[in-house]
């Protein structure tokens, strides 16, 4: 990452410990007859990583789809950085500073992993046509092109995945395009990252390093939401854990109060459970 | 520059693989002409204006693809109504410049303010034409097109807008009989008074007319092939131009929309806007390369711009393959020169040899005699004059065939170039500019 980066990481972390980033209100979305998130409030700490759990089917995806603006909310309210962003694009949302990652990691296959990675920052001088070819104005994109190509070599080391640099990202392993997934979100400098399921298909080892990982960039002051079904890294990792079961919250707080919490053991065994 | 940085940059395109490929393609075609011309007896006018039409369909084709792989190729943004687009560039610039007192009347405009205008005006249309249709599915935008460019055709052969006025402004569109267009603009090279009947050569006209003259070679070839360098020149220009919105962030924005919209977007990239951008670029250069196209006959027709003209830039770019601006050129050239000039070129040298004089009339009378196992008479039929564009399209359909079996890619589509202005195995900030 930019040394310029960094540097705003730490700013935010030192004023804006106790603020809430993201606040989610009655959130709902119906398929036909499906109620996939029935009515999802919570709110996410800046500066914390938190869980995001429930029983296959309990509407974690569908809620990222919500925040995210892949779908749109039949009802209720995302507000990021005490910005209404409800309803917007999802290219909004991300210019927003809030970005996420896919269940089915979404690698572009036909382009290697290095152009992965460059095509994530926002606001390319290149991405308009007319600098993009322009002799004199294309300057300032090729200047613009070596720093993001160092940016890129640079996460790619952080996830260990630099052997593979100029390979089609089709052609990775399933542990690989996860990696690739969030060295490919983190491109865009965003302040908060929505992790669907990110350790899924990778292995113990790296698994521990990208936790460690996790920690690291949260130290840099990026907020973290992440899905995952191993209640060990949860209970482990998290500040704070939000429950869903069946389209809504069960229970949100500390990973020790959710663990010892009855209604989440009744969920996750499948049983009837009063929300 | 330098002198001697030219130098080493003329180098590096000459030991440019895909230079090289589009040198010997050219080469190659030029030879099966000349060819095809020998065999033929043509004299030396003759062959010459064989070569001069072929490379002239060449270049346009080759272009036509150019811009419709930088929509399908680069953005997957499937242009049903090319045809359309092209019509509205010919007839804009057409229009525009067509004298007031003429009829139809026109602007009376010069031919640069007229060929500005109508990149403009496709570029604009283009854009409109793909706004609803562009935020769904890639099917929805091919039947809004192709519906387009229906419309558009229609429209101009409509006999109520033949010669009409608007607003107090009289012009037309000449309807089905056409519209005639400004005389080929390269003539300004070759005489003092390009626009008179008989013209005078000027100095340079005086020069090479007089030189090719002892050759047999007339003054409308010299102009012809004048015109085809012209048009070789676009396309180097047109080429160069692809390959570095290709290589620039922009391609790449367009790449990855081509493969996953949805993760483009949540990368927080308007692909709206991308697609939009592109649609109108691309349909801007049709217009643009139409002109070039019709400038050259004088005159355009409705039924120049019908939806099989869309079709046949498909096929010129299924042959050379999606994606890549070498493959759209190859398959461009390939497909004129083999494909649509082809036919004729072999029913002319079957008919020399063969003696077809008494081919039957009906397809039932040609293959009645396949029961004798003569073959002389349906051969005889399907190289008559009038069966040619059935023989094209017979023929574009078994490549179409061939090519969807053993190569799906196209002939050049495997080779993906990287979509980044810089050499990205590079890792350190170093002078390494991608071209
Ligand atoms: N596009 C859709 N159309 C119809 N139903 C859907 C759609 N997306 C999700 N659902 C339904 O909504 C419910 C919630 O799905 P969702 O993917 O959000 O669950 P999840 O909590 O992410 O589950 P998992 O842990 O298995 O990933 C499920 O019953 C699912 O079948
Ligand atoms: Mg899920």
């Amino acid at each position: 990452m930019s040394k310029n980066v960094q540097s705003a990481r730490s700013d935010q972390t030192q004023k804006g410990q106790q603020e809430q980033i993201l606040k989610v209100e009655n959130l709902r979305k119906t398929f036909g007859g499906i109620t996939a998130v029935a009515d999802v409030s919570f709110h996410v700490q800046k500066g914390s990583i938190t869980g995001l759990i429930g029983p296959n089917g309990a509407g974690k995806s569908t809620t990222f789809d919500l925040i995210t603006g892949v779908q749109r909310p039949d009802g209720g309210e995302v507000e990021f950085n005490d910005t209404e962003i409800t309803g917007y694009r999802s290219d909004q949302v991300a210019n927003q500073g809030l970005v996420r990652t896919f269940q089915i990691a979404r690698e572009l296959s036909e382009m290697t992993v290095l152009e992965n990675l460059m095509l994530a920052p926002q606001n390319q001088a290149g991405e308009a046509v007319w600098r993009a070819v322009l002799p004199r104005a294309r300057t300032r994109v090729v200047e613009q092109e070596k720093e993001l190509r160092e940016q890129a070599w640079e996460m790619l080391e952080l996830f260990e995945i630099e052997h593979v640099a100029h390979e089609s990202a089709g052609n990775l392993s399933g542990g690989q395009r996860k990696l690739l997934e969030m060295a490919r979100v983190l491109m865009t400098d965003p302040e908060m990252v929505l992790l669907d399921e990110p350790l899924a298909g990778v292995n113990p080892t790296l698994e521990e390093k990208l936790i460690d990982r996790l920690h690291t960039l949260k130290e840099q002051g990026y907020t973290f939401l992440f899905v995952e079904h191993d209640m060990d890294v949860i209970m482990n990792n998290c500040d704070t854990v939000i429950v869903m079961h069946q389209g809504s919250v069960l229970t949100e707080g500390q990973p020790d109060a959710v663990k010892n919490n009855d209604k989440v053991l009744d969920a996750y065994l499948g049983e009837e459970v009063k929300i | 520059m330098s002198t001697g940085s030219i130098q080493a940059r003329a180098e590096g395109w000459l030991g440019n693989n895909d230079v090289r490929l589009l040198v010997a393609l050219a080469l190659a075609i030029g030879g099966l002409y000349a060819l095809f011309s020998v065999v033929l007896g043509f004299q030396l006018n003759g062959t010459v204006n064989t070569l001069r039409r072929v490379a002239f369909l060449s270049a346009i084709y080759a272009m036509l693809a150019l811009a419709l792989n930088l929509q399908w190729g680069y953005a997957g943004l499937f242009n049903l109504g090319a045809a359309g687009f092209m019509a509205i560039g010919v007839y804009t610039m057409g229009i525009l410049t067509a004298p007031v007192t003429a009829s139809p009347p026109g602007f009376g405009l010069p031919l640069p303010v007229a060929i500005v205008g109508a990149i403009l005006m496709t570029g604009v249309i283009g854009g409109l034409a793909a706004l609803p249709a562009i935020r769904l599915r890639a099917d929805y935008l091919a039947i809004v097109t192709v519906a387009f460019s229906e419309i558009v055709r229609l429209t101009l052969r409509a006999p109520e807008f033949a010669n009409t006025r608007i607003a107090g402004v009289a012009f037309g569109t000449g309807g089905a009989t056409g519209l005639s267009l400004p005389s080929n603009p390269i003539r300004i090279l070759f005489y003092t008074d390009p626009a008179a009947t008989a013209p005078a050569p000027n100095a340079l006209g005086a020069a090479i007319f007089s030189a090719v003259e002892p050759l047999g070679i007339e003054q409308t070839l010299v102009i012809g092939w004048a015109y085809v360098v012209v048009l070789c020149l676009c396309l180097g220009l047109l080429y160069w131009l692809m390959i570095r919105i290709g290589k620039s962030p922009f391609g790449r924005v367009l790449k990855s929309i081509r493969e996953d919209q949805q993760v483009t977007q949540a990368l927080g990239k308007d692909t709206r806007l991308f697609k939009i951008k592109t649609f109108a670029l691309g349909c801007a250069l049709m217009g643009l390369i139409a002109i070039l196209w019709r400038l050259s006959g004088g005159y355009a027709s409705p039924r120049m711009f019908k939806p099989i003209q869309t079709f046949y830039i498909f096929i010129a770019l299924f042959i050379g393959g999606t994606g890549s601006p070498t493959g759209s050129i190859v398959g461009g050239a390939l497909f004129a020169s083999l494909l649509f000039e082809g036919p004729s070129f072999i029913r002319r040298v079957v008919a020399e040899y063969l003696q077809l004089s008494n081919a039957p009339d009906t397809l039932v009378g040609a293959l009645a005699q396949l029961g004798t196992l003569d073959v002389t008479p349906l051969l005889a039929y399907s190289v008559q004059d009038v069966s040619i564009s059935a023989l094209r399209l017979m023929l574009l359909g078994i490549v179409l065939v061939y090519l969807m079996q053993r190569h799906p890619d196209g002939l050049l589509g495997h080779r993906k170039a990287i979509a980044s202005s810089v050499d990205l195995s590079q890792q350190a900030t170093q002078e390494d500019d991608n071209e």
